[in-house]
């Protein structure tokens, strides 16, 4: 080969030449790279466990959403009471799949009436979609107070993390203290009173409709239960603003909200998602427990713990109406917690060993 | 004990001191808010009482005023004010009334959680991945998945009204049977996965193959050397569990009718005697926040690996 000037603008016609089969192979992807996403999910979709939880929960949810729609009974009708008649006693507490005196004689003459598939309650309604829609009322519960926590706690963890200093002190000093507190006993005090100062306040407003006692509820857990996701995202933020990539960023004039939005948070949130994935089933059960207790939602809306409330008082003669929310609360929460415990050990690269 | 340590738990003791007073703060400016005051409530009540209780608790007085008489009221005669339902009743004589039972329940709870808890815990770790263990871990779950108000109810429902083996009523020595299991289960659960996990953690350790090369027996080594260090991660369930069992103790007495302080605390709610419910919070968060400060302190004292900030 010519000896060539190291100076000299000449092209190599060697760099040309086109590619060979052995070359073009080489650069073929022999596996699709994956994403951090597609990876949890692979994983999750082998773990049996939280797949069965997650197909119960995905059937709980559209049940109890889409059922009330197509039920031919609602939540609150006394089947006992139409305008014009005297109340029909023979409508109160039937057994499962046993029908009212007037449904008999509609029966009789050739009609067909829809069933009660768990009877009706001491005040003749349908217990089915009463259990059915106290389901939805938990779920909804559980899952909005979630996001309320979720909402509250991000934005107080990242600000102290990410500001530290004094700011980080006094939120730090003020999570402390909401720590310290026996968390139950204030729940019930603060729902027990804002249920009574919010009911005047609330008539005529849009809320008035949701019910003063599961607004007050809301507002408990939006001031006690956010401390636990703030820690955690200051946790989170704390060891990853040390990292490179955050100081190239504020080395090219990056400002806080920006690091915050597009590194800081991204980067922590799969701790973040199933944090909060496993606080859906504490706040159903925190709510099942102030239902139980007389503190949940306004009647005659239901909910799973107001409804095995009530079936104590008839637990000689109608044990099913205990069984059948008991059964469904616990069903939901543990299934919850399975998935959320499946979530964590897809999704946590910490891990992952 | 050298100076480090007395300064923690002085400092301790002054944060738990601390939260006392914020929890009554939230209770007295909370319980404020109701319209007519928490002794008055939104009840009729005779004149002569009105006038009696404003004399006695300074009601026409500026809020602030009021809220240093009940601070000292309570920390100088331990004062929560009369009861409004209970006619003629001082709202301490009602909680130290119930609390009388409520603490026998609780403790023996606390104990059947915790010597089944640790024994099952520590069977399970030493048959890991055996049938056994595999039965505890499911369990367990279970119950940890309950809430013990439903756990409560469906025992209720099978042992007392389907069997009839024990009395459903709580108000006697028999009745207390179902109570103590229903507020047990929880922690026993817990305290089991607890102790199966660290027991785990420890016999991994070289002092346990130490002790094994050494000659020294199995149990001996189980209970000298492994259990005792297990234990330590459950003294600080210590705390919470007692939160468990008092807050858990408001259902169950409810359910199987314990004349306890969780009922009444219950009662007061729905029937809404504001004295009452302000004393009982004040009290059971009192006594919550000192179980957790034992517990703190107990589980530095224990292991002196811990370190003093």
């Amino acid at each position: 080969m010519m000896k060539k000037n190291p100076l000299s603008l000449q092209v190599d016609l060697d760099d040309f030449i086109p590619a060979t089969k052995e070359d073009k192979e080489y650069m073929v992807q022999m596996r699709a790279s994956s994403t951090f996403f597609r990876d949890g999910a692979r994983r999750l979709s082998r773990n049996k466990v939280a797949m069965f939880s997650l197909i119960v929960i995905v059937l709980i949810t559209l049940s109890s959403i889409f059922l009330p729609m197509f039920w031919p009974y609602s939540y609150e009708q006394q089947l006992g009471v139409q305008s014009g008649k005297r109340v029909d006693p023979s409508y109160n507490n039937l057994a499962p799949f046993e029908y009212g005196s007037t449904e008999q004689e509609r029966m009789d003459a050739g009609e067909s009436i829809f069933p009660h598939i768990f009877g009706t309650d001491s005040a003749g309604r349908d217990y089915f979609i009463r259990v059915i829609y106290g389901t939805r009322i938990s779920l909804a519960v559980g899952f909005f107070a979630s996001i309320i926590v979720l909402m509250i706690g991000l934005v107080v963890g990242s600000v102290a993390g990410y500001f530290g200093g004094k700011v980080d002190l006094i939120i730090m000093r003020i999570v402390d203290i909401i720590y310290s507190l026996p968390d139950t006993l204030m729940v019930i005090l603060l729902a027990s009173i804002l249920r009574v100062t919010l009911g005047d306040r609330l008539e005529g407003t849009a809320l008035e409709s949701i019910g003063s006692n599961i607004i007050s509820l809301f507002i408990v857990f939006a001031l006690l239960y956010w401390v636990s996701m703030a820690r955690l995202v200051r946790g989170q933020i704390l060891s990853l603003r040390e990292e490179e990539y955050v100081l190239s960023a504020r080395a090219t004039g990056a400002k806080g909200p920006w690091i915050i939005r597009k590194h800081l948070l991204p980067n922590s949130i799969s701790v973040i998602i199933i944090s909060t994935a496993l606080q859906i089933p504490s706040a159903i059960f925190t709510e099942s427990y102030l239902s139980f207790l007389g503190l949940g939602v306004n009647a005659p809306m239901p909910s799973l713990g107001s409804l095995a409330s009530d079936a104590l008082n008839g637990i000689n003669s109608y044990s099913y109406r205990l069984v059948v929310p008991a059964v469904s609360i616990s069903l939901i929460v543990l299934s919850l917690n399975l998935l959320g415990d499946g979530l964590r050990d897809a999704f946590d690269p910490k891990l992952n060993n | 004990m050298n100076s480090k340590t007395l300064f923690y738990i002085l400092k301790r003791v002054v944060l738990a001191f601390v939260t006392v007073l914020i929890v009554i703060t939230i209770t007295f400016f909370a319980m404020h808010a109701i319209p007519g005051g928490p002794f008055l409530g939104e009840k009729a009540v005779s004149p002569a009482v009105i006038e009696a209780l404003e004399a006695k608790y300074g009601l026409d007085k500026p809020l602030l005023e009021q809220y240093l008489t009940y601070l000292r009221g309570i920390f100088l005669d331990f004062d929560f004010g009369p009861s409004l339902k209970q006619r003629g009743m001082m709202v301490i004589d009602i909680i130290m009334d119930g609390l009388k039972t409520s603490i026998r329940l609780g403790v023996i709870a606390a104990g059947i959680a915790l010597f089944f808890g640790l024994t099952l815990g520590s069977i399970a770790s030493l048959r890991r991945n055996t049938t056994i263990d595999r039965a505890i871990m499911v369990v367990t779950t279970a119950f940890v998945s309950m809430p013990s108000f439903i756990m409560g109810s469906l025992l209720l429902l099978i042992f007392a009204v389907q069997l009839a083996i024990v009395p459903a009523n709580g108000s006697t020595g028999a009745g207390l049977i179902l109570p103590v299991i229903t507020l047990s289960l929880y922690p026993m659960a817990y305290i089991t996965r607890l102790t199966r996990s660290s027991m785990l953690d420890v016999l991994g350790q070289d002092y346990i193959r130490t002790a094994r090369a050494k000659g020294v027996s199995r149990s001996e080594i189980i209970r000298g050397h492994a259990l005792k260090n297990a234990i330590i991660p459950v003294i600080t369930y210590f705390g919470p569990m007692l939160a468990y069992i008092v807050t858990g103790s408001l259902v169950v007495e409810r359910i199987f009718a314990v004349p306890g302080i969780g009922r009444s605390f219950a009662n007061s709610i729905t029937g809404r005697d504001y004295p009452l419910v302000m004393g009982t919070t004040i009290v059971l968060s009192t006594l919550i926040v000192l179980m957790n400060l034992l517990g703190d302190i107990m589980y530095k004292l224990v292991d002196p690996r811990i370190s003093f900030e």
